[in-house]
């Protein structure tokens, strides 16, 4: 289930998946799906993860755009774990990037692990930030703005989950790859940009909206 | 090889007669095995076959001793230090742990000296530098101190499988296992890769008991705080005791309620694993300065430094295991002719009788054990990649030299090949990184892609993983650091809360930069002292004696007088259960229906049993609410009665269940990062780690979940499978429970029984989630919402 909420204006979604949905518009928006991340890894000498977050990660963005049927997708940034990662993408995959964008306008945004145009095998245009309405960006600046970067986690009932991290002038968007980690919302960097608002957990079947100020009062709960 | 005389003489000097078994170990050749009691002069004997042979001198390193603990080899170096110097011999020791300094250690590779002190894990670190085979090419002896206890975990197979290959590059060394009573000498020899096995006299009979207390042991718990007079009143007599208690929360508790009950201030000290290092050697300086009358101790203190001036045990709690007991009766009194003194103090009512059971077993020698499984397959992962980073390997003769390992011996070709595939490629059904790949095959001989690997793969070496812990700080700059607790129980602090610490109460104040800040909280009660939830199972076959002891009232008179009333009213409103009938009961009690198995099959298994027995009774809409297992027995609440456990217990589908649902249980996830972590998938500190305060790294639950979807048979998986047989998920001891108890008793009564009263009274309830938890968020979400007023 969904949970519907207002910023800066607009009425949005946020999605158990953590993905955003912009009705309006019928824009759906993903941040932070570092595809490729293991291959990266694995190319730096590190470990060999499970070479399947890619899979794992797109399985999960079809599911939603198949529920959602969105005239636009957007990788808000950090799309892929790097420029190099985006090119080594087996052609199997893109073709099925491809087949996800087919009939709507795909955008990838630039982030810090992806500065550069994607590669001419993927479907979409890649931009810095779109300022239509919404200012959507991969790192918060100048709010109101939506955003990713920081992939926000809170503690709910024993468990860590990815949320949606809502204030007055950031949105701020869970990170939706596979394996990504996250950044507890009570940790510096992510209280100097939202004080007071909510938090929508992701993960079950419902996004859960809790209020940021009482969550961040009473600690971690469990 | 006999004692030369001025060794002869040397041990008259200091008025010592050495002991046959030393003089054996010494005139033996080959691969020995020496078992003896603690204090009998093992390590000596372990180390005069060197002394003698060094006393005319070698160049290279000459012995190499591994021990389990870093403290034993500073305890060693310093009683090696006196013959060596009295006898001039020219010798060199030095150690070389995780604590040695790095010039130290950058010396020692060119110039190492006569005997090196060391343990599994620095050994494994040694053997992976190019210069290994310099190093060790001239080693004549080996020697492994407490055997028994590395060869209880993985520790011992990577240590095995290390000697195997000092036995390649030092052909013809001797190695001597040195170990504690055990009840297998000969399996332990077959570890060792075999060994002739000599043992030593075991001394006088111990001296051992119950502690004879006013009050009758309470119905549940686990504290012991029912014999804290008595338990005093022996300290008082005492030179210096011992307090052995199961887990560290345990100790917290009863080391602050002896305090409480000190009113002569004996000087009692607090010693297990969570407290900090400092604090930790604080209290053994003391012990060893014989300023304590008293520790309360707990399995940190099973191996170790051996202290002449204790001679008492006290055991609080069931011992759960036979072998472990009688290693923990021999910390008293560490003279070999004297008996050990040990008390042990039940917690309650059910552990009265095993620890009646586990007395007549000790009196009986009858040593418990369970047989140590074949070489885990992570350990050889690790294996692998470590010998790469010592130089190229040839296939075929890596697999040779580690059949020569006793816990591999019977390994496959294709098992072999398995986790030599994971170390080059990871082993993956999707062959993504063929042009990654970690190991490379070129000229024939297997080697690391990229030399940069090197330096993740040491820091990765070893097979313990700790839980992630937390250090635990009194608040302020520079705070003292009291110690440190488990991530998951810092989770589930608010501020505000207390809990007990090096025997103090904290309040907890916030959480910063990975450390829990605390303050002093004297005057309040600690809400809960919680932190390894690791306890051990009862072993099969003290549960077993446990089991023929209830069922048998003509030998109830052996046990307490309460206690022997307590079954000969079960016995009448019920029934007593017996050795090869499986017991369970279904009884009303407010509003509820009860159900309790008494499968004796230790806590774990029946952990596992009530997971997947509550799953079944859920999709049979019996409605369960929760379950509670101890080492004896297992209780299901539920809204409707079990009326017929058989389709409960059928072997089938638990095994069933096992496979579907346990998969996915915290337990398996666990499990499978400890392999993960073993076998290299992962590192100790993942890259991007959680010290710098930016995004952690993902969790290895997520790895655990994509591969069981997409890899289901990759290596880690069946790995992590094959150890859920064992250890926490235990399942090998259902199966062993059903066949050991193949006909079932179940009787319908209509209200609590006497055996299974005390379970209602115990901690520990498991409440049965299925949509639950989403439920339990879901009102939690609501709550805050409320109290927030954005309803």
């Amino acid at each position: 289930m969904t949970h519907a909420f207002d910023f800066a204006g607009h009425a949005l979604e946020a999605r158990p998946s953590g993905a955003l949905y912009w009705p309006e518009r019928r824009w759906l928006v993903v941040a932070d799906l570092h595809l490729g991340k293991s291959e990266r890894m694995a190319r730096r000498g590190g470990s060999l993860l499970p070479p399947y977050e890619v899979l794992a990660t797109l399985d999960r963005l079809e599911a939603e755009i198949v529920a959602t049927d969105p005239a636009a997708v957007v990788s808000l940034g950090d799309g892929f774990d790097d420029d190099a990662a985006a090119l080594a993408l087996p052609d199997m995959l893109c073709d099925r990037l491809r087949g996800m964008a087919w009939g709507r306008r795909w955008i990838w945004v630039s982030g810090n692990h992806d500065p550069a145009p994607v590669c001419p095998r993927l479907p979409g245009e890649t931009v810095d930030e779109l300022t239509n309405g919404l200012v959507l960006r991969h790192q918060a600046g100048q709010g109101p703005d939506v955003s990713g970067h920081f992939h926000p986690c809170v503690r709910l009932a024993g468990d860590r989950r990815r949320c949606f991290l809502v204030g007055r002038d950031h949105l701020i968007l869970p990170a939706f790859g596979a394996y990504t980690g996250g950044l507890a919302i009570d940790s510096p960097a992510l209280s100097a940009l939202v004080q007071q608002g909510l938090a929508i957990a992701c993960g079950g079947s419902r996004a859960l909206p809790l209020p940021v100020g009482a969550v961040r009062q009473s600690g971690r709960r469990a | 090889m006999t004692l030369p005389p001025e060794f002869q003489e040397w041990f008259a000097r200091q008025g010592w007669q050495p002991h046959p078994h030393q003089l054996d170990l010494l005139e033996a050749d080959g691969d020995t095995l020496l078992i003896a009691p603690t204090g009998g002069g093992k390590t000596l004997a372990g180390f005069l076959p060197s002394l003698v042979d060094l006393k005319d001198g070698h160049k290279g390193l000459h012995t190499l001793y591994v021990s389990p603990l870093k403290a034993l080899t500073a305890d060693i170096a310093r009683n090696l230090a006196r013959p060596v110097a009295d006898l001039d011999l020219p010798i060199r020791v030095e150690d070389r742990t995780g604590d040695t300094r790095t010039s130290q250690r950058a010396r020692q590779r060119v110039d190492p000296p006569q005997i090196l002190l060391t343990t599994p894990e620095s050994l494994a670190l040694m053997l992976s530098y190019e210069q290994a085979p310099q190093i060790f090419g001239s080693l004549r002896r080996v020697v492994l101190d407490e055997l028994h206890a590395l060869a209880e975990n993985k520790r011992g197979d990577q240590l095995m499988l290390c000697l195997a290959r000092l036995r390649t590059l030092a052909p013809g060394v001797a190695t001597t296992g040195l170990s504690a009573t055990v009840e297998d000498p000969a399996a332990l020899a077959g570890f060792m890769g075999g060994a002739r096995i000599i043992q030593a006299d075991p001394g006088p009979e111990p001296d051992i008991a119950m502690l004879a207390t006013a009050r009758p042991a309470p119905w549940s718990g686990g504290g012991g705080h029912y014999a804290i007079p008595e338990v005093l009143a022996e300290i008082k007599q005492a030179r210096t005791t011992i307090i052995f208690i199961n887990t560290r929360a345990q100790a917290e508790l009863f080391f602050q309620a002896l305090w409480a009950a000190n009113d002569d201030n004996l000087p009692i000290g607090l010693h297990h694993g969570s407290l900090a290092r400092e604090a930790r050697q604080r209290v053994e300086a003391a012990m060893a300065a014989g300023e304590l009358r008293a520790v309360v101790a707990t399995g940190s203190l099973d191996l170790g430094i051996d202290w002449g001036s204790v001679d008492l045990v006290i055991q609080i709690g069931a011992p759960k295991n036979v072998k472990r007991l009688v290693q923990r009766i021999g910390r008293a009194n560490h003279r070999y002719n004297a008996p050990s003194r040990a008390r042990i103090v039940p917690a309650n009512r059910f552990e009265v009788i095993e620890c009646v059971a586990a007395l007549e077993a000790v009196h009986e020698h009858d040593l418990d054990g369970e047989p140590r499984g074949p070489g885990p397959l992570d350990v050889l992962c690790q294996h692998i990649l470590l010998t790469a980073c010592a130089g190229p390997f040839d296939a075929d003769a890596l697999f040779a030299e580690v059949r020569t390992a006793g816990p591999y011996r019977g390994l496959t070709r294709a098992q072999f090949d398995d986790c030599l595939d994971f170390a080059a490629t990871g082993g993956y059904a999707l062959r993504a990184y063929d042009r990654w790949q970690r190991l490379m095959l070129r000229d024939g001989l297997w080697r690391l892609r990229d030399p940069r690997a090197v330096r993740e793969l040491r820091m990765n070496v070893g097979t313990i993983v700790e839980a992630e812990m937390l250090k635990v700080r009194l608040r302020g700059r520079g705070g003292n650091l009291l110690g440190e607790v488990e991530e998951g129980f810092a989770a589930t602090l608010v501020p505000g809360d207390t809990f007990l610490i090096g025997g103090q109460t904290v309040r907890y104040d916030a959480m910063r930069e990975m450390t829990v800040e605390v303050t002093r909280q004297p005057t309040r009660k600690p809400r809960i002292a919680v932190y390894s939830g690791l306890k051990l199972a009862t072993s099969t076959q003290l549960s077993h004696r446990v089991q023929a002891l209830v069922g048998d009232p003509a030998r109830h008179w052996v046990l307490p007088r309460d206690t022997a009333d307590w079954l000969a009213l079960q016995a009448r409103i019920s029934t007593l259960p017996q050795p090869g009938v499986l017991l369970s009961e279904t009884f009303p009690h407010r509003g509820q229906w009860h159900f309790a198995l008494y499968g004796f099959a230790g806590r774990h298994a029946l952990q596992t049993l009530g997971l997947l027995m509550t799953k079944t009774m859920e999709d049979a809409g019996l409605g369960p609410l929760g379950f509670l297992a101890t080492d004896y027995a297992l209780w299901i609440w539920s809204l409707d009665p079990v009326t017929d456990p058989g389709p409960l217990l059928d072997r089938g589908s638990l095994r069933a269940g096992l496979g579907d649902w346990l998969a996915g249980n915290a337990v398996m996830k666990r499990t499978f990062r400890n392999v993960a972590i073993i076998a290299g998938l992962i590192q100790r500190n993942m890259p991007g780690g959680r010290k710098s305060g930016k995004q952690a790294t993902f969790s290895s639950d997520i790895l655990y979940d994509t591969l069981r979807r997409y890899d289901p048979d990759h290596l880690l998986l069946r790995v992590t499978a094959e150890e859920a047989r064992r250890g926490l998920v235990d399942f090998d001891r259902i199966e062993e429970m059903l066949d050991h108890s193949p006909h079932h008793d179940h009787r319908m009564l209509d209200r609590v029984t006497p055996l299974a009263a005390p379970l209602l009274l115990e901690f520990g309830r498991v409440p049965i989630a299925g949509q639950g938890r989403e439920r339990l968020a879901e009102a939690e979400a609501a709550a805050l919402m409320a109290e927030a007023g954005l309803t």
